[in-house]
């Protein structure tokens, strides 16, 4: 195991000495934010299509509108992740002559990919809430939007939580991809101190309890957050 | 009131409502019976477009509600309704329930009033001293709005007996009193005319009583009312009016003395023999 000190002492030496920790710090902020910032976007689409997509569709207008967004939906489940990053970073961004960096294109593919995602979570959650509820807002006169924003949404918010969860989690775990486009996350940061000290051993070692770290810290907020919810509810 | 034209509805290729004509009028208790399938409920839901009716017309306030272009929400807010599984807004307390909806078009009306006189006001600036416009007055805030809301929702559920239940959450109610809350409901919006839509049939026996005394109640006031219901005896008692419903028709209507002593048409002899 003398070796295995060895590394340690080498991993320590950059990580302290050689501002490896700075980096770490900025991945970490970088990851973050992505996946917040990426699940917030995801949630503000993901909630507008599902609700596009369970409108009663005898009007024209619903119809051009769902089959916009089953359009969306399919492109952005059909591709991975790294395509649509190197697309919109390589191949739309500069068409369209826009300049934004990695991390910033990054925020913004990984909005717009788990928005695919959790319109369709969001749309299992209005369909899983009782037709009654909507029915009953129609008839105090309610108009549907008003209804689905104040009644429906809220109980399938409140169904869905352990799946959204999970999306966060995997929304977490996937922003390890975004090197491609040079954003700085977690993995950059330990790559650097790896490939200062050739020694990919430890960095990685620690990486991978980081995002453990995360996600464990992720699950219990959320497991907080449904507590709360059910208030309405018996299970308790 | 309420004048149904040729009322029609198909569910793709099921014709459900056969071209129904009837006149409610104001204070009329009016009663519908039918076996299951015969399209009472959808006929009941059709009055207030929850299915929208694919032939013939409802005049309601000189309107035609049936036209999809009306403002379906406005004439709604006349029309309670009371569903068979309650439809309480689960997430909502008791109070909120019954707040929701009144403070909700308030606001929105004031809101809306607020706009216009802001846009008046600023195109007053560009008028002549004569010919300025005027603003729309405003008597009320969002808050007085609210509270009056309250005070109406608490007197509504003290008259239920439920004001301790006013912070409560609806699952933990039962059904006789989530049936209650919900009749409250939409007595709230103070309606001229409220639809029950089986409104005892998914209560427990002993729950029963206290909704129709309730509804009792509410028809003694004067209240319209249009009921779908299995409660012969009810209907008996209650109604000024009954229907008879199969197959998307009206078979038979009539006072319910006459409708339950004398019945005339067959297939309503036949149900009544089966249920009474």
């Amino acid at each position: 195991m003398g070796n295995f000190d060895q590394k340690v002492n080498k991993f320590l030496e950059i990580f302290i000495e050689q501002n490896g920790y700075a980096k770490v710090v900025e991945g970490l902020r970088n990851t973050i934010m992505i996946a917040v910032l990426g699940l917030i976007i995801g949630i503000v689409i993901g909630t507008v299509i599902a609700a596009v997509r369970v409108i009663p569709k005898y009007k024209v207008l619903p119809k051009v509108l769902n089959g916009f967004c089953s359009f969306y939906v399919g492109l952005f489940r059909g591709t991975p992740i790294v395509v649509q990053l190197l697309v919109f970073y390589y191949v739309m961004l500069p068409l369209m002559g826009i300049r934004i960096s990695g991390l910033q294109v990054a925020i913004l593919v990984f909005g717009l990919n788990s928005g695919a995602y959790i319109s369709e979570i969001m749309r299992g959650g209005i369909l899983s809430v009782d037709a009654g509820q909507m029915e009953a807002g129609r008839a105090v006169g309610l108009g549907y939007w008003t209804t689905m924003l104040r009644i429906v949404i809220p109980q399938a918010v409140k169904n869905i939580l352990p799946t959204m969860g999970n999306e966060f989690i995997a929304l977490i775990k996937e922003t390890s991809v975004v090197s491609f486009v040079g954003a700085a996350d977690l993995y950059v940061a330990f790559n650097y101190i790896g490939s200062n000290s050739y020694e990919f051993m430890v960095p990685y070692l620690v990486m991978a309890i980081i995002y453990i770290i995360l996600v464990l810290i992720i699950s219990a907020g959320i497991k907080i957050m449904e507590r709360s919810l059910r208030k309405s509810d018996r299970r308790n | 009131m309420i004048d149904v034209i040729n009322l029609r509805k198909q569910f793709g290729d099921v014709q459900v409502l056969n071209g129904i004509s009837i006149k409610i009028e104001k204070g009329d208790i009016m009663c519908v019976i039918g076996p299951s399938g015969s399209g009472k409920s959808t006929f009941l839901r059709c009055l207030n477009c929850m299915e929208d009716p694919t032939g013939g017309s409802i005049i309601f306030h000189g309107e035609d509600i049936a036209d999809m272009k009306v403002d379906i929400n406005k004439h709604r807010r006349k029309m309670g309704m009371v569903f068979q599984h309650f439809n309480l807004f689960n997430n909502k307390t008791v109070i909120q329930n019954i707040m929701l909806a009144p403070v909700f078009v308030q606001c929105q009306d004031l809101k809306k009033a607020k706009r216009k006189n802001s846009l008046t006001k600023l195109t007053n600036v560009f008028r002549k001293a004569q010919n300025k416009k005027e603003l729309v007055p405003i008597t009320t805030t969002k808050a007085q709005i609210k509270k009056e809301a309250y005070e109406h929702a608490m007197s509504l559920l003290k008259r239920i007996g439920l004001e301790e239940k006013a912070d409560v959450y609806p699952s933990t109610l039962s059904g006789g009193q989530k049936q209650r809350v919900a009749i409250v409901r939409a007595l709230a919006m103070n309606p001229e005319v409220i639809l029950f839509d089986e409104p005892t049939s998914a209560l427990d026996p002993e729950m029963v009583g206290e909704v129709l005394d309730l509804m009792k109640a509410l028809a003694k006031e004067g209240m319209t009312m249009i009921i779908v219901t299995h409660e012969m005896g009810f209907a008996r008692e209650v109604a000024n009016k009954v229907l008879f419903i199969d197959e998307g028709q009206i078979l038979e209507s009539g006072a319910p003395e006459e409708f339950f002593g004398n019945p005339k048409n067959p297939r309503l002899k036949e149900f009544l023999s089966k249920v009474l």
